[in-house]
């Protein structure tokens, strides 16, 4: 069988690919996507410890469930605010956005 | 190696190297069909862990809302996301060091821990466990409070989005 820390280095290694993507990317389109990738590392560590630990009991499965929910708020409010930004600015790069900024 | 071992690896080399493509390409219509099948691989990984109810919630959520979500925000704001330059900004030495950071310090975190050799134990064939989650999200003793405060979250998140994009005319 697959051995549980097998997951764990696969979710660990999207997650640092996902955080590359937040942190290097200009496009702010392309930072929500490395969110996503993060959220699915998550994701799936939520799942293999359920599957390993506490097959008996449901927790991680629902907590996966939930972590979709916010994911799909997340993107729904985030691409709203780009789309937004982009009509008043004529820009999507995050570098650009810095109307908080003295 | 067992068969479900191969198909782990090769899931995790195709999710990994699109996850790379996601990260690195310059366009990005190009980066949210990478997304996609980046998508899939992780509903496979679901799959081998037999949580048959998440890799469709997986498929129907991620692949059917949001990343065509995302490709019409692409296709909202194009032209000005692949005008000139490169995509990754002057930052990304710092970047990739902090990734790789992140990953040593998870992967040495995970070598020192105990329960990293926990055997699989098959599942009960008795107790269904997608009905064992439906009953978990309405059964008050469970997940019903949690369950009812995310409705009202993609309920809010909607109405927000609908106030956030609206031009005011």
């Amino acid at each position: 069988m697959i051995p549980l820390s097998w997951y764990l280095i696969f979710a660990a290694a999207l997650f640092a690919i996902g955080i590359f993507g937040v942190l290097a990317r200009k496009n702010a389109i392309a930072i929500l996507m490395g969110i996503e990738l993060m959220l699915n590392s998550v994701n799936i560590n939520l799942v293999a410890f359920w599957r390993y630990i506490t097959p008996e009991r449901i927790t991680g499965q629902v907590f996966a469930i939930m972590v979709f929910a916010v994911a799909a708020a997340e993107v729904a409010v985030g691409l709203a605010l780009i789309i937004s930004i982009y009509r008043r600015r004529k820009t999507i790069v995050a570098e650009d956005i810095d109307m908080l900024k003295f | 190696m067992t068969p479900a071992q191969i198909i782990f690896l090769i899931t995790a080399i195709v999710t990994l190297g699109s996850a790379l493509m996601v990260v690195t390409t310059r366009n990005m219509v190009h980066a949210a069909l990478w997304l996609i099948l980046s998508l899939l691989g992780v509903s496979v990984t679901f799959v081998l862990l037999e949580a048959g109810f998440l890799a469709v919630v997986q498929v129907v959520i991620y692949i059917g809302a949001i990343a065509i979500l995302m490709i019409f925000a692409i296709m909202l704001t194009r032209g000005i996301s692949e005008k000139e330059g490169p995509q990754i900004n002057r930052n990304w030495p710092w970047a990739l060091l902090i990734s790789l950071a992140i990953f040593a310090g998870l992967a040495w975190m995970l070598s020192s821990w105990s329960g990293l050799s926990t055997q699989i134990i098959p599942l009960d064939s008795r107790v269904d466990t997608i009905s064992q989650l439906g009953q978990a999200l309405v059964s008050p003793n469970h997940y019903l409070i949690p369950f009812e405060v995310a409705s009202v979250m993609l309920l809010a998140a909607l109405i927000g989005a609908v106030i956030i994009a609206w031009d005011g005319k």
